[in-house]
């Protein structure tokens, strides 16, 4: 695509969302529709690419069943050319699932999509289970049990105790424990100060990267 | 048996998934990377339900011609558009094992003059909304708010040059009260502390939630009973 006229198209979506601050109106909303249908196509294809094609076709042998000269050879393949059953095939139980799914559009069989719903939220769950537990409380109490010398340690371990003491609901917070909540509140207080910095910084670079695009690469005001 | 099938398959599948972390034996030392594979499948069914849903409720919307109709006219399009670009990689190497995102295919330059900027300016809107909730914020009316106020302010100012500036002219056994060295000890300390208490409470819930859902206690995820 000519560059000025891709630039331009780029620009004039880029004004059409910036004019939301003066109030809502139809530029506005050709370019809030406009990115709903193009981000849902764009994860749409992406979604195949990355995951329908390489796991489920391409394991499968569908990719190769089509014609594709590059596919690597697959569980049908396996089982219709060379006589075995290969571990690929059980792809195949999740194609079912997934093509189970699909099942939700009719109002009289809707029910059966709730299987592979079952299996996806059963799957997370042991999954999370086992990965928080892990990575989220055991390896961050690991981390906090440090030496007491150093201010900056100290500061760490009282820090981390007293928030966990903070979330902990099942003891009213009174006397020490409650000054424990307190302090870990102040913990909290500073975490988010942080976060909230943080979340102003990335959105100002993102404006300004927009501007700079409006004013430099588009008009070329900005050198 | 509409809900204790689902049930059932739940419990099975998220307990062989807990088991499976103590034999490190195949077939259950692979499963927890077979069952994601599962999981990653199954999720695209789902989005194609939704992409499905979605042309459905627009095309509702336009063969009824509700109010705003056209742009749903659009929505659809640019859906279909984007979507015929990926799918036939027109202007791209062709066949399946071609490169998609080729330099020059048509589903490239949506990527990029398209879908880019309307993304990036989308986020980039929220700048002006954060610094209106900076307002509300940034007025200390408690201890509390006033911590979480300071904490901000040098994180904002930690990472500009007008805050390495300010306090550049600090003495050397002073500078660790610079305003970026502040910032980064903030990040590091505190802010890591706080960090990991909440890391800690999330994953005590996620625990207790999972387990839930493993033993049947939570089915709210299988919709009403009528469905």
């Amino acid at each position: 695509m000519d560059s000025v006229f891709s630039h331009t198209i780029a620009a004039i979506l880029t004004i059409g969302i910036i004019s939301f601050l003066y109030k809502d109106n139809p530029l506005y909303k050709f370019c809030e529709s406009l990115f709903i249908g193009v981000s849902a196509g764009y994860w749409f294809v992406q979604q195949y690419y990355a995951n329908l094609l390489p796991k489920l076709f391409d394991n499968l042998g569908i990719t190769k069943l089509v014609g594709a000269e590059n596919a690597p050879e697959g569980a049908l393949q396996a089982l219709f050319l060379e006589g075995r059953l290969d571990d690929n095939l059980l792809y195949l139980i999740a194609g079912v699932l997934g093509v189970m799914m699909l099942l939700r559009l009719s109002p009289k069989i809707g029910w059966i999509a709730r299987w592979p719903l079952a299996f996806t939220v059963g799957s997370s769950a042991g999954l999370y289970f086992i990965t928080y537990f892990q990575s989220n409380a055991m390896s961050q109490l690991e981390h906090t049990i440090l030496p007491l010398n150093s201010f900056n340690n100290l500061v760490l371990i009282v820090g981390t105790v007293t928030g966990i003491i903070y979330f902990y609901f099942s003891k009213e917070h009174k006397g020490v424990f409650g000054g424990a909540a307190k302090v870990g509140i102040y913990f909290l207080m500073i975490t988010f100060g942080a976060s909230f910095g943080y979340t102003v910084m990335s959105r100002m670079s993102l404006l300004i990267g927009r501007i700079d695009f409006l004013f430099g690469t588009w008009l070329g005001l900005v050198k | 048996m509409r809900r204790q099938i689902p049930v059932v398959i739940t419990f099975i599948v998220g307990s062989v998934l807990i088991i499976s972390v103590f034999i490190p034996h195949k077939p259950f030392g692979q499963l927890g990377e077979n069952f994601s594979v599962y999981f990653d499948i199954i999720a695209v069914f789902a989005f194609i339900l939704g992409a499905g849903n979605l042309l459905r409720v627009h095309g509702n919307r336009i063969y009824k011609k509700h109010k705003d109709w056209p742009y749903s006219v659009v929505t659809v399009a640019g859906f279909t558009v984007m979507m015929i670009a990926g799918l036939f990689k027109i202007g791209g190497s062709p066949g399946i094992t071609g490169d998609l995102t080729e330099p020059g295919s048509m589903f490239e330059d949506l990527y990029m003059y398209v879908f880019t900027p309307l993304m990036a300016t989308m986020f980039a809107l929220l700048a002006f909304y954060v610094a209106s909730a900076s307002h509300r914020a940034f007025r200390a009316k408690n201890k509390e708010a006033t911590v979480l106020l300071l904490a901000a302010f040098v994180i904002l100012l930690g990472r500009t040059p007008f805050g390495v500036e300010l306090t550049s002219w600090l003495p050397d056994p002073l500078s660790f009260l610079e305003i970026p060295n502040l910032a980064s000890w903030i990040m590091s300390v505190p802010n890591m502390a706080g960090q990991r208490a909440i890391m800690v409470g999330i994953a005590l819930g996620v625990i207790a939630m999972a387990l839930r859902v493993i033993l049947g206690v939570e089915r709210t995820y299988l919709g009403a009973d009528s469905e």
